[in-house]
């Protein structure tokens, strides 16, 4: 595929039909079993992976995982299996703007049932009702962000409990998300304190804290858009169709319908999506309008609690 | 491509701060052709909006902080590729100030380059740097002296530079696998050679990079694998950890350190992975045994023909990230693998000024300085020296919530046993106890009218202080009928308890902290008598609350579940604290 082929096209989201499968797996997107390429160099971060997963589920008692339905979050909730020998012995906390495309639901509650997930689903209703939201609404794209996402999460923390949360975010999906560190202190307003983050050295990281001290945990960080793919191949774990090309365009980040859109793209299979990423150079959030209101927007949401 | 070809390599680059480091990696990108599409003008905008010349580290330095300082804070990572492999390239700070965050960055780097300026030459912390680098256990290093364009590439300032700091790492035993004169803003020996410095005949940047060695997997070491946790989701009884070194096969026999049990594997738990006996370094296991014999996390199994050194003494190099200088004689956490112990420092030896290299005896180390000194442990560890097996040869320091030291372990001690027979004779002490639980012991007195919450607190604190593994216990009326509630506190100060008083008392327990050495905190639950009267449907006069109080809840206002939470965290940090300060004086 020639990387010109990825040119965004923000402000013009896909609109697509209920197109589900049966079952969860479309085989025909993936690698056959015998021809699967050498992915050997992702053995080094799945066991990375499944180590920190496995650290935090001994550190901390009340303890969520939260998935997006996205490709990372997916694999997250696949390395989470391989940690536990095939259970998911931490509830899945989805936090539902009611702006998320619809397949992504649909594609939510199968993935649940199907694998017997503690689904916890978390919604900001009080903004939904009271309309602050965007673009139908009085809030600005940023407020939006904050008030549905944000204090959605937070919400659905406090009224579970929860000491500690699980994320897939990435150190190359953008600029402060490369700052992170894998288990990251946040104050019981959610603050990240970026300019004075504990050292982290030799996998030993922060587990003691103030109370009142929530955390972050971040078993993917070291993952980079194109091994997230290379996974989903190998392991041929069930993502939602969004990411394969239809009729010319693909989403290439899932986020809220209005303000995701999607990329030029004619792959349709996992393979093909490899391919393409080996060849761009464009960035992955691109298409997600939240970036890319002004220079620190993202840095700000972050510091006060976005994922 | 072979699989090395395919994995990423891992460098970090580091230096005194403003010697070009972020610079570098902005240049290595645009050279390389590895810049996202728009990510220049991005960058072009960003700095014309600050009135300032284009800057290469603003690819790197992300946070606004970072731009308008033009400093870097915290470490970043950032993956490209050359034509021979992908590399995650990590930019460290250089500011004396964000230490932490440098080793941070280095740590898990397999290479680095470290950056010293032309024009500044050999700075306190290219030093420091230096030093730590050594102490991570990094052995590639190549120095790269930037800023040639300033000057005027001249091979005498470069000559003179290399000798000087060739001559400092010599003292600390590392050997640089070559020096490169750069200039990362204007592109010199980046990814080609330049014109500029035709009397260089070594490496570039690109070529330099290349020429680092993977390190492999330490599969041919003695097995060493820390038990992370224990698993019994389904009928299968799983030990859960990563192989630090070495490999295991179905039917092994492993010993189990520090107790010493014996088990034989037999099998390997994968789930939707290809079925296999054995398996390696690096490897995140489960394995199941024949025999059900207790082990828990921390214990560390290992091959019978091989097994470590297991004590409660070693030597070892520690540098120092945090606030509160280290301490002759304090208690720290150790963290090793994923063993956890309390330790104290028992003699520091020499501190070593991690940028000169000066030693002198001291009884503390200061933030950013590196000593050799004795650790004790409370109980034995299993550990490797550094240079034989490094993942069991390396820990860290807790100091009350941080991580505040990295250490390397250069050499275990003979064990120090108690004497089992005057330990017979000696009655066992409250310390003793107070140490083996981790906190002290003594009284949380809840003061508060009849319908103030007092039972309601009582119950909820109890239950918080056990969730965090605080011996805790709450005395009511019916507890202390039979007898004086001195006695019954003093008992159970004695055992090493906190005991949460859910009882009208005015007693004097001073008693409590000047003979059995623990705490007694005074706790008022405030709601006024006419709130009380009407919760309670009753007249609740005549009562006077304490005239002072270690805390005082208005629980007429606050809710249950705040109120709890303003208790824990008033009472935790003491109760927690005060051991390590008792232990110190034991």
């Amino acid at each position: 595929m020639a990387s010109g082929a990825m040119e965004t096209e923000i402000g013009r989201p896909i609109e697509r039909h209920k197109r589900l499968v049966d079952g969860l797996l479309e085989g025909a997107r993936y690698s056959p079993r015998d021809a699967m390429p050498d992915y050997s160099h992702l053995d080094e971060l799945e066991n990375q992976s499944i180590f920190i997963l496995r650290e935090a589920f001994n550190k901390f008692s009340n303890l969520a995982m939260l998935w997006s339905i996205g490709k990372d979050s997916s694999v997250l909730l696949w390395l989470a299996r391989k940690a536990f020998f095939g259970h998911v012995p931490i509830p899945c906390v989805h936090v539902d703007t009611n702006y998320k495309i619809p397949e992504m639901i649909a594609f939510r509650d199968r993935v649940a049932d199907q694998w017997g997930l503690d689904l916890v689903v978390g919604q900001n209703k009080a903004a939904l009702e009271a309309g602050t939201t965007f673009p139908q609404g009085t809030a600005s794209r940023i407020e939006c962000c904050t008030f549905l996402k944000r204090d959605g999460l937070q919400q659905v923390i406090e009224d579970n409990n929860f000491e500690a949360v699980i994320l897939g975010i990435r150190r190359d999906e953008e600029g402060t998300r490369a700052k992170e560190r894998y288990f990251s202190p946040r104050t019981k307003t959610f603050e990240w304190n970026f300019r004075d983050q504990p050292p982290e050295l030799w996998d030993q990281f922060k587990t003691d804290f103030e109370p009142g001290t929530h955390l972050r945990i971040h078993p993917l960080l070291h993952w980079t858009e194109l091994n997230i793919w290379e996974y989903i191949d190998r392991e041929q774990i069930p993502i939602t169709s969004l990411y394969f090309g239809d009729e010319g365009t693909r989403y290439r980040s899932l986020g809220c319908a209005p303000c995701t859109s999607g990329v030029q793209s004619n792959a349709v299979t996992v393979p093909e999506i490899i391919e393409e990423l080996r060849n761009t150079n464009v960035a992955e959030r691109s298409t997600r309008a939240q970036d890319q209101e002004a220079e620190d927007a993202f840095e700000r949401l972050r510091a006060s609690g976005y994922m | 491509m072979s699989h090395q070809d395919l994995k990423p390599f891992r460098v970090v680059i580091v230096g005194h701060v403003d010697h070009g480091k972020s610079t570098l990696v902005g240049r290595l990108f645009h050279d390389t052709g590895s810049l996202p599409d728009g990510k220049k003008e991005q960058i072009e905008a960003q700095c014309e909006r600050r009135g300032v010349p284009f800057e290469w580290a603003f690819l790197m330095d992300a946070l606004q902080a970072e731009r308008d300082q033009n400093i870097t804070i915290d470490t970043s990572q950032i993956w490209f590729n050359t034509d021979k492999r992908p590399y995650v390239i990590i930019d460290a700070p250089g500011h004396r100030e964000f230490l932490k965050n440098m080793i941070t960055g280095a740590a898990s780097a397999e290479a680095a380059l470290l950056l010293i300026a032309a024009n500044e030459g050999v700075q306190e912390q290219s030093r420091r740097h230096g030093y730590l680098l050594s102490l991570l256990g990094i052995k590639q290093v190549t120095v790269i002296v930037n800023k040639m364009d300033l000057v005027d590439h001249s091979q005498t300032v470069f000559d003179e530079i290399e000798s000087e700091y060739r001559e400092f790492l010599g003292q600390i035993g590392l050997e640089p696998r070559e020096f490169i004169p750069i200039s990362a803003r204007e592109g010199d020996n980046i990814a080609s050679k330049s014109a500029n410095t035709p009397w260089y005949e070594g490496s570039t940047i690109v070529e330099a990079l290349d020429s680092f060695e993977a390190i492999a997997p330490l599969n041919d070491l003695p097995l060493r694998l820390p038990i992370q946790d224990i698993y019994r989701f389904d009928e299968r009884r799983i030990l859960a950890g990563r192989i630090e070194a070495g490999s295991l096969k179905v039917g092994d026999d492993l010993v189990f350190l520090p107790d010493r049990k014996v088990g034989t594997i037999k099998s390997i738990e994968r789930w939707a992975a290809p079925s296999q006996d054995s398996a390696e370094a690096g490897e995140s296991v489960g394995i199941t045994l024949t025999d059900q014999i207790f082990v828990e996390r921390g214990h560390v199994a290992v091959h019978k023909e091989q097994q470590p050194p297991v004590t409660n003494r070693f030597r070892a190099n520690v540098f120092w990230m945090g606030a509160r200088p280290l301490e002759e004689g304090r208690n720290y956490r150790l963290k090793l693998a994923t063993q956890e112990v309390d330790c104290k420092v028992g003699v520091i030896e020499r501190v070593i000024d991690a940028s000169s290299l000066d030693m002198e005896a001291g009884t503390f180390v200061n933030k950013d300085d590196v000593a050799e000194l004795i650790l004790e442990t409370r109980r034995p560890v299993a550990l490797d020296v550094h240079s034989d097996i490094e993942t069991l040869g390396r820990f860290v320091l807790v100091d009350g919530y941080d991580v505040s030291g990295g250490g390397i372990v250069i050499e275990p001690l003979p064990l120090v046993a108690e004497d089992a027979e005057k330990a017979a004779d000696r009655i066992v002490q409250p310390q003793e106890r107070q140490l083996r639980n981790g906190h002290i012991s003594g009284v949380v007195r809840l003061h508060g009218r009849p319908g103030a919450g007092r039972t309601t607190i009582a119950r909820a604190l109890d239950r918080e202080l056990f969730n965090r593994g605080i011996q805790a216990v709450v005395v009511q009326e019916a507890d202390v009928q039979a007898g004086s509630l001195p006695d019954v506190v003093a008992a159970l100060t004695r055992a090493g308890h906190v005991a949460i008083l859910d009882v009208d008392s005015n007693e004097d327990l001073g008693f409590i902290e000047t003979t059995l050495f623990g705490r007694v905190f005074e706790v008022a639950l405030s709601a006024p008598a006419d709130v009380c009267a009407s919760r309670t449907h009753r007249s609740v006069e005549g009562f006077e609350l304490p005239p002072s109080t270690f805390v005082t809840v208005p629980t007429d206002k606050i809710p249950v579940k705040e109120t709890l939470g303003i208790l824990l965290e008033k009472l935790l940090p003491e109760i927690r604290r005060e051991w390590s300060v008792v232990a110190g004086n034991l």
